[in-house]
């Protein structure tokens, strides 16, 4: 309360809208009376909107034997409603100047129009419109089945790294939909039909499981007057099931794999953890191994690449990721492309025993300064950038965060301690809980 | 205050969406010259830095050397070595870019109010004293490769390799700015070091910052930034006139999807017809669901995810290119739509309805692109190398509605050149002769 009145004060005397010192006090959130939630992000430095509709409903919620689902109808949503013709939406998002797409993943499906903040009223007319009374023809099937089968070759079958991390995936994963790629197996998408479009459709595209993120040059008042009359008006979905999924059972096992191409000139070995994610009120794990993958695989201080890179010449590149925001459990990846001369094997080997050093050296303090410093500054970049925002927001809240996780994440990264940092790292990096993969060059078989 | 409120004020009347793009001309006591847009909202600057000339001022013998300096620059530079250097960065929460491109070296640079002037320092020493220590040449040298290695097996860059060496005649555009396997293997230190002279000079550079600084400021910095750069740098190569026949070259490869890449002679970006030219383009394939491309080839035949046509003046040639991505069995209908389209286009042009229709999506979404500091800086760099005037943003809008069905006509009738057309695809395409 009493940085809000200094800050409005600074504003009165300087003559300007004072800025918001943190991204924090730009946020403001509300829900609908039938569900919705609405989060808006203000940034008053351009006349310009983000509209996002967020669903939670993305691959790992599809029924089995239509993999692929949820991404095909966010391609068929793109088509004719009751209102409008196919096309016409994105047609009239360009008439207005704007921008459109939408992007689909394991936990949701979202869409989203940037243009003028003026425009605002008409987007959400649209949006609401094609939440309810899409429109399919047997023809938008075929078609729009062909356009996703060549998305995947696009994606995947033109790429044997992204076939490999499919095989990785879906090893890793014992019994969780996570190990079903998100475009779908090639198998099953030839298959989708109408019925497997409009079932999802109808499911899950309601306002009780929608989260609207606006974000720009709007308020928060002006938005939920619009929202209420367009959104607002749209029933709740009563049978909207709970968000069941099959759980992995404990990991018992060290699982490999090995996938040959002739079209790899650049073999690696990469590896993954099954690893825990974020939870509403119970982050402190997740922060512990986002550090963790920023310490051993950050840059060029981090301890991998100065030991395989620098010291050992093992690698000519080593990398560690962690994605913290997931609705179930999710994995810490470990990669290393070894350097001329040096076998998958060495590699491998070499990995593994810069992991073991780490952990018995435990985190240099000077290292994990530098990381809350850059993670300090990324606060100040990060208010450039409420498009990122925005996408923090949408998926946090269809992975099971509130906003009140959303705030408190960045000091809890501060609060990470080399002892939390070495813990996480002894839960998480367990043979047992891993598959290691070796992407290698095939022998070009000519017929 | 005053002024920056004026402006606002004027260019609301003028235009209902354009973000509050207010640019200053700096002019520094050494003789450089920078854009400003002043932002005190938040309390960092994006600086970008663009040298004219990029890879083509390889030295003859030294292909990729430039590429490979570029990558050399944040691996040691001054009394710091590769580790150093990342930890002072790091320290600094500064963030650094360094790349090189056909026409361009790049450098940008996001730095925080409260410890400017290290980061600055920081990156003074990374432009005009890299050490290229051995250890870190062979390093980056190993990952340049190991690129390579892997670009020699992919669809997209086989493509983009065939397509220039049959566009650009012997011109440094003719072949990969980053080398091949041998000339990046044969390159010395001595060579590295030469790369830096001949493509990091006061003579090439471009200067834009977006942020918390003041002019004076960025003046006294800039000033600094450059002093030691060598005056002049390379000359620049030659023209060349892009001379393609029309047809089909085939490159075999063995994978499900097969890639083309097509196009013949473009137009350049100070052509009295470019804005006729964009707009045109910008219905047969400029992006966007609506294009007669898209629609054609996607919405109406389901025979790829994406297809895009778009013109690329370079320094040193004009080409109008597309690129597709079809399965092998349905790439020859892809280029079958895509021939038809061509063709359809120089013979009757465009409608009343498509030119408006391009006229209100590209004068709308132009004040779009201005949407973070970083960005902006990167736009009013791009807009001092193509000498375009400060006030250009102000009237770009209005030569984009200017255009008329007439100028669509005149440029469909010699910019498309279906006859000409070429297509580089790379597969196993059924029903294609190469």
């Amino acid at each position: 309360m009493l940085r809000a009145l200094c800050l409005s004060l600074a504003g009165v005397l300087s003559g300007t809208v004072a800025p918001a010192q943190s991204i924090n006090d730009a946020v403001t959130s509300f829900t609908l009376e039938n569900g919705m939630d609405v989060v808006v992000i203000e940034d008053h430095r351009a006349p310009v909107v983000q509209h996002m509709v967020w669903y939670r409903a993305g691959s790992a919620d599809e029924p089995k034997g239509s993999s692929g689902v949820a991404h095909f109808l966010e391609h068929l949503l793109f088509k004719a409603t009751d209102t409008m013709k196919a096309g016409e939406l994105s047609a009239t998002v360009a008439e207005n100047g704007g921008t459109d797409n939408a992007f689909t993943s394991y936990d949701y499906t979202a869409y989203f129009q940037r243009v003028a903040s003026d425009r605002l009223d008409l987007m959400m007319k649209m949006e609401a419109d094609r939440m309810r009374n899409v429109r399919l023809t047997e023809r938008d099937i075929v078609t729009e089945r062909r356009v996703i089968i060549e998305e995947r070759n696009q994606r995947v079958e033109n790429n044997p790294r992204a076939l490999f991390s499919e095989q990785m995936n879906a090893t890793l994963y014992l019994n969780h939909r996570y190990g079903v790629p998100i475009i779908g197996w090639m198998h099953e998408m030839e298959t989708l039909d109408m019925e497997d479009a409009l079932s999802f459709y109808r499911t899950y595209y309601a306002p009780n499981n929608a989260i609207l993120v606006v974000s720009g040059d709007v308020t928060p008042d002006a938005v939920r007057e619009m929202a209420e009359r367009h959104y607002g008006v749209i029933p709740a979905n009563p049978d909207l099931p709970p968000r069941l999924r099959t759980e992995e059972p404990p990991h018992r096992a060290a699982r490999r794999l090995t996938f040959a191409d002739p079209r790899i000139a650049q073999p690696y070995v990469s590896r993954s953890y099954i690893a825990p994610e974020r939870d509403a009120g119970d982050q402190d794990k997740a922060a512990a191994l986002v550090l963790l993958a920023e310490v051993l695989g950050g840059g060029t201080t981090s301890f991998l690449t100065e030991k395989l890179q620098f010291d050992d010449q093992k690698a000519v590149y080593t990398g560690a990721f962690y994605g913290s925001v997931s609705l179930d459990d999710t994995s810490f990846d470990l990669v290393i492309v070894p350097a001329p001369g040096v076998s998958l094997e060495e590699a491998e080997a070499s990995l593994d025993a810069a992991l073991a050093e780490f952990i018995e050296t435990g985190v240099d303090p000077e290292q994990l300064q530098r990381i809350r410093t850059q993670l300090k500054a990324s606060q100040i970049y990060l208010r450039d950038n409420v498009d990122a925002v925005a996408r923090q927001y949408g998926r946090a809240l269809t992975s099971g965060l509130t906003i009140a996780d959303v705030q408190a994440w960045p000091e809890l990264l501060q609060s990470v301690t080399e002892e939390d940092i070495v813990e996480a790292a002894r839960a998480v990096l367990r043979p047992e809980h891993s598959v290691t993969g070796y992407l290698m060059q095939a022998e070009a078989i000519s017929q | 205050m005053k002024p920056f409120f004026a402006a606002v004020i004027a260019w609301m009347i003028a235009w209902p969406a354009l973000a509050a793009v207010d640019i200053q001309k700096v002019e520094t006591n050494s003789g450089l010259t920078a854009w400003l847009v002043e932002d005190h909202s938040i309390p960092f600057t994006a600086l970008s830095l663009r040298f004219r000339g990029g890879t083509s001022l390889d030295a003859d013998g030294k292909r990729g050397a430039i590429h490979l300096m570029t990558g050399l620059l944040e691996e040691g530079a001054g009394e710091l070595d590769a580790r150093a250097f990342a930890r002072e960065a790091e320290e600094l929460a500064a963030r650094y870019g360094f790349s090189a491109s056909d026409d361009q070296v790049t450098v940008t640079a996001q730095f925080l109010t409260e410890n400017r002037d290290a980061a600055v320092a920081l990156l003074k020493s990374a432009i005009s004293e890299p050490r290229f220590d051995p250890d870190a040449i062979e390093r980056v040298r190993q990952q340049v490769l190991s690129g390579l290695r892997s670009d020699a097996q992919d669809p997209n860059d086989i493509a983009g390799k065939t397509f220039r060496a049959l566009a650009y005649g012997d011109h440094p555009y003719a072949t990969d700015g980053k080398g091949t396997i041998d000339s990046v293997t044969a390159l010395s230190r001595d060579d590295l070091a030469d790369a830096h002279s001949r493509a990091m000079a006061r003579d090439l550079v471009y200067v834009a910052a977006v942020g918390d600084i003041t002019p004076q400021d960025l003046s006294v910095l800039l000033d600094d930034l450059l002093a030691d750069l060598p005056q002049t740098g390379a000359p620049m190569p030659g023209e060349v006139a892009v001379d393609l026949e029309g047809g089909v070259t085939v490159v075999d490869f063995d994978t499900p999807q097969s890639v083309a890449l097509f196009g013949h002679a473009g137009m350049n970006r100070d052509h009295p017809d470019f804005f006729a030219a964009y707009v045109m383009n910008h219905i047969l394939g400029g992006g966007g669901f609506e294009s007669r491309l898209m629609t054609e080839v996607r919405e109406n035949r389901g025979l790829t995810y994406g297809i895009y046509s778009y013109l690329m003046p370079k320094d040193h040639a004009a080409v109008y290119l597309g690129s597709v991505a079809s399965a092998n069995g349905s790439i020859a209908e892809a280029v079958s739509v895509i021939r038809e389209e061509w063709a359809k286009l120089a013979r009757d042009g465009v409608s009343a309805e498509e030119l408006e229709a391009a006229q209100k999506y590209l004068t709308g979404a132009y004040p779009l692109r201005f949407d973070g500091n970083a960005r902006i800086a990167d736009i009013m760099v791009s807009m001092q190398m193509d000498g375009l005037p400060i006030d250009y943003i102000n009237t770009r809008n209005a030569k984009v509605e200017a255009v008329t069905l007439d100028d669509i006509r005149r440029v469909a009738d010699t910019l498309m050149q279906p006859e000409r057309l070429h297509f580089v695809v790379v597969g196993k395409p059924t029903g294609l002769d190469g």
